[in-house]
């Protein structure tokens, strides 16, 4: 059995910043575990710039944005072993993982950070009938082919969701030379980033058909076509609407789902909106001494904030190690009325310090309201917002000034209001 | 030329060139698919069952009682999964108690020894996640479930290594007479052969017309199946079933043997007897009904759905025999559920009637027992080690859901009868069948594929044919 202090499950974003920083607090005996080839995570496959806007004020490629946490995990002679998957972890923060060269590993663990990232809703989830041909992908499936392997998994394309990551692969197709007639969306609003659209549909002329969906997949062998139709209000495809349009590839970007089958095994409560575990201010799960930060937590949608969160994990496991008790009583922190969740969803005012980035996301488009902040029936904030949609993450910060203010809190409520 | 040739490689035709190869005769099996288990037998409810319910008399009840009891030894000698898990039918309806009990008479007459009546307590004491609206069902202990696809493959390869010659992506076109034997014609030449066994499922109609008057019709009878997540794979511990109607044994909820749950299946007539895709109505019919079974459908843990179609046969039995008017040329004809259950018996029928014509010698050679591709994912620590010492390659996992490695995978190409596709991994190793549904693993398996077969990434498909996974590199196209 081995022992480490910390134990990163996940070498992405998140497990480096995480590592980083608990290197830096200066804990020295950590670990990352990964199971691909290589460092980086998801962003290895991002070839598109946009990467650290806010980090280091550049646009970086996914790749390049890893890199420099890569270069430093290096630099600091952090350990990691790649090629290497999680097996199991209990509540004891007892870990198996098994790679070719190791074998089966047995590990112990002080503190664990939960960095797994999420994976990618597929065909079969939302049930779209039809033929179950060959030519049909998630999206992050292709940009896996495309970018990293090197090979096109087709040349007239139609994409089912609006989400980033549908928008991104609509315009790298369309650079590769193969055609995309058009981006399928169920909503009345597209569930990605305002700039994506701009740069991946209008600027190439691709079609965004919202309010659509797919009723059906045609296809022998390989896909031949789909049959789209437009849906009401209730998102129930209304009858004489469909459309076919004949195509050789579908892309799927229907959703992103946090991958905790290992925070289960480690009795990690998760919630039922986000997918991921419930935290603290301080990352903490349920479990103590057991931390979660990135995609695994909250999908994100930007890798600045999965950097931000993920300092804050690492430096908390690390202060966990030196023997800080995180108290997991906390004030609970509600989404109501337009907002669908929270991270974190419990804040100790006894470990807050520097700001809570209380990050959210709201269920609709809202245009010219406010984001509310309640203390019991106290508002403490209420802050005009132009516009506030799905698909971008919201961040209010709850300060220490703010929680001595409101000493006996039971529960703080974040709202949308129109007035 | 061959003693005997086979048509069709499923597990009907699989079961009959396993029980053949323990002759020393020369036997092939024409498949028109790329791998076995390509039609019917991939895509049924994998119920052993009990032999309660077919017709009495019938051919489909003799040999489904026949066969459900041989499934210990089979599993065993091959090495594919299967459990006793038992069945339920489950009563709704006070007023519909006499039938239930009809069926129970029905049974017994049947040969099924075990069959108890169960009142509501005890069922949901059994089974607590039955909806509340069951009044009372009917137990069969000897009911179980199996993986159909994995059977196939062993029985298949079984039959492979001991000397049946299996020919892929051959169809037969037609079937000439000759003086003591047949000249099939194939897309891959001709075949000469003493004696036809017609297991061609849902064509077996097709073959069997082309070369008797008898006509068979088989009508394609579509059955639609939603799966669900591992995660609810044990809300049901037996197979639960509706009281039987006119077009079949009902909707089922069953726990699968690998540890999934499965609904289905619905039944729709059709014409087309390569209409295998999924409709909205069929998967809104099979959830919707399973709500009779189930007090909560876990609706949001779907993972995928699949049909499946029946080869049924108009004359409501099977059809198995040498046709009246064409000596030589066997029928298998027909087979739909009760098929999966009864196809080791159905093997055994037509071996005595292949014994009786040719008396064939014994193959002193025949070796019975099979080893499948030992599975990562249920071993405990100290036998992954081992696993691990001894090829490495068992210590890198490709498919993340299902813990899957890449010894396996590399197994299952290289093995008999080995995969060349990426279904056909898929099947032998269940890599791609978790909750992610490949989406992880598929360029994995492509690379490997690849590799194993020493051709282009843009050559593998998903099922052969033209399925191709990938069309070209990038900017060549």
């Amino acid at each position: 059995m081995e022992c480490y202090d910390v134990v990163i499950i996940g070498g992405g974003p998140a497990g480096l910043a995480a590592a980083i920083k608990a290197r830096e607090e200066g804990i020295e005996n950590i670990i990352i575990l990964e199971r691909d080839k290589v460092l980086g995570g998801i962003l290895n496959q991002c070839i598109h710039n946009g990467f650290g806007l806010h980090t280091f004020k550049e646009e970086l490629t996914g790749p390049e944005y890893a890199g420099r946490f890569i270069d430093k995990v290096d630099e600091m002679g952090i350990p990691y072993k790649l090629n290497t998957m999680v097996l199991d972890i209990n509540k004891d923060k007892e870990i198996t993982a098994v790679n070719e060269v190791d074998g089966i590993i047995e590990i112990q663990a002080k503190a664990v950070i939960l960095a797994m990232g999420c994976r990618e809703r597929p065909r079969g989830a939302i049930n779209i009938p039809g033929s179950r041909c060959s030519g049909i992908y998630t999206a992050g499936t292709a940009q896996k082919f495309v970018n990293v392997e090197g090979y096109m998994p087709g040349k007239e394309v139609v994409i089912l969701g609006s989400g980033d990551i549908g928008l991104i692969m609509a315009r790298r197709m369309t650079l590769e030379g193969a055609k995309v007639k058009g981006v399928i969306e169920l909503m009345p609003y597209s569930g990605g980033l305002k700039r994506n659209i701009v740069q991946c549909l209008d600027d190439f002329g691709i079609p965004l058909k919202l309010s659509h969906t797919i009723t059906n997949i045609k296809g022998k062998d390989r896909i031949e076509g789909v049959t789209v139709a437009k849906v009401d209000e209730n998102r129930k495809p209304i009858p004489g609407t469909e459309e076919y349009i004949p195509c050789d590839t579908l892309l799927l970007s229907v959703g992103l789902l946090p991958e905790n089958e290992l925070s289960r095994k480690s009795d990690v409560i998760l919630s039922s909106i986000t997918g991921g575990p419930e935290v603290n201010e301080s990352l903490q799960t349920n479990i103590e001494g057991i931390f979660s930060c990135g995609n695994v937590l909250h999908v994100h949608d930007l890798v600045d904030y999965v950097t931000m969160e993920s300092y804050n994990a690492g430096k908390n496991a690390a202060e966990y190690v030196k023997g800080k008790n995180f108290n997991n009583n906390g004030i609970e922190v509600v989404a109501v009325q337009g907002v669908r969740y929270t991270v974190p969803k419990y804040i100790n005012p006894s470990n807050v310090e520097s700001p809570v980035e209380l990050r959210f996301r709201v269920g609709d488009v809202y245009k010219d309201s406010f984001v509310s902040v309640y203390f019991d029936d106290e508002r403490e904030m209420h802050l005009k917002k132009r516009i506030l949609a799905p698909g971008e993450m919201e961040t209010v910060k709850i300060t220490k000034e703010m929680l001595e203010k409101y000493p006996k809190c039971n529960r703080i409520t974040v709202k949308i209001e129109e007035v | 030329m061959f003693d005997i040739t086979i048509i069709g490689a499923g597990v009907v035709g699989s079961s009959i060139a396993r029980e053949l190869s323990k002759y020393d005769l020369k036997v092939c099996v024409v498949e028109k698919h790329s791998d076995v288990a390509e039609g019917t037998s991939k895509a049924n409810s994998a119920i052993i069952h009990a032999g309660h319910d077919a017709k009495t008399g019938t051919l489909k009840c003799k040999l489904n009682v026949k066969g459900n009891a041989m499934f210990d030894k089979l599993s065993e000698e091959l090495d594919f999964p299967f459990k006793r898990n038992g069945s339920l039918v489950l009563c709704f309806d006070e007023n519909d108690m006499d039938k239930l009990l009809e069926l129970k008479e029905r049974g017994h007459k049947n040969g099924v020894q075990e069959i108890q009546v169960l009142s509501r307590k005890e069922l949901l004491e059994l089974e607590p996640n039955l909806s509340e609206g069951v009044f009372s069902a009917l137990f069969m202990p000897s009911g179980g479930i199996v993986c159909p696809y994995e059977m196939t493959i062993a029985l298949a390869e079984n039959a492979y290594v001991n000397g049946v010659e299996f020919k892929f992506d051959t169809e037969v076109k037609d079937i000439v007479k000759n003086e003591g034997s047949f000249i099939i014609k194939s897309n891959n030449g001709d075949i000469e052969t003493k004696l036809i066994i017609n297991a061609a499922g849902l064509f077996s109609d097709e073959i069997n017309n082309m070369v008797s008057s008898n006509k068979i019709e088989i009508v394609p009878r579509k059955g639609e199946y939603c799966l669900f997540d591992k995660s609810v794979g044990n809300m049901l511990s037996r197979t639960a079933f509706h009281l039987p109607t006119k077009m079949g044994k009902g909707i089922l909820v069953t726990p699968t043997v690998d540890g999934n749950l499965l609904i289905g299946p619905n039944a729709v007539d059709l014409e087309d007897k390569n209409e295998i895709t999924t409709t909205q109505e069929g998967i809104d019919e099979v959830l919707s009904k399973a709500g009779l079974t189930l007090s909560q459908v876990p609706v949001r843990q779907v993972i995928t759905s699949f049909s499946g179609l029946r080869a049924h046969s108009t004359s409501n039995d099977f059809i198995i025999g040498e046709a009246d008017d064409v000596k030589n040329f066997i029928n298998v004809a027909g087979i739909e559920s009760p098929g999966l259950s009864s196809a080791p018996a159905i093997a055994e029928m037509v071996e005595e009637i292949v014994v009786e014509k040719l008396e064939p010698k014994k193959n002193e050679k025949f070796n019975p027992i099979r080893k499948g591709i030992p599975k990562f994912r249920e071993m405990n620590n100290e036998e992954r080690k081992e696993l691990i010492a001894k090829d490495s390659s068992y210590g890198k996992i490709v498919c993340r859901c299902e813990t899957v490695t890449e010894g396996e995978i590399v197994n299952a190409i290289r093995r008999p009868l080995g995969a060349k596709t990426l279904d056909g991994v898929k099947r032998r190793t269940r890599a791609g069948m978790g909750r992610c549904q490949s989406g992880f693993c598929s360029t994995r398996i492509v690379e490997i594929l690849a590799r194993e077969l020493d051709v282009l990434p843009t050559e593998i498909t998903k099922f052969g044919g033209s399925s191709k996974v990938l069309v070209g590199k990038n900017k060549r196209i």
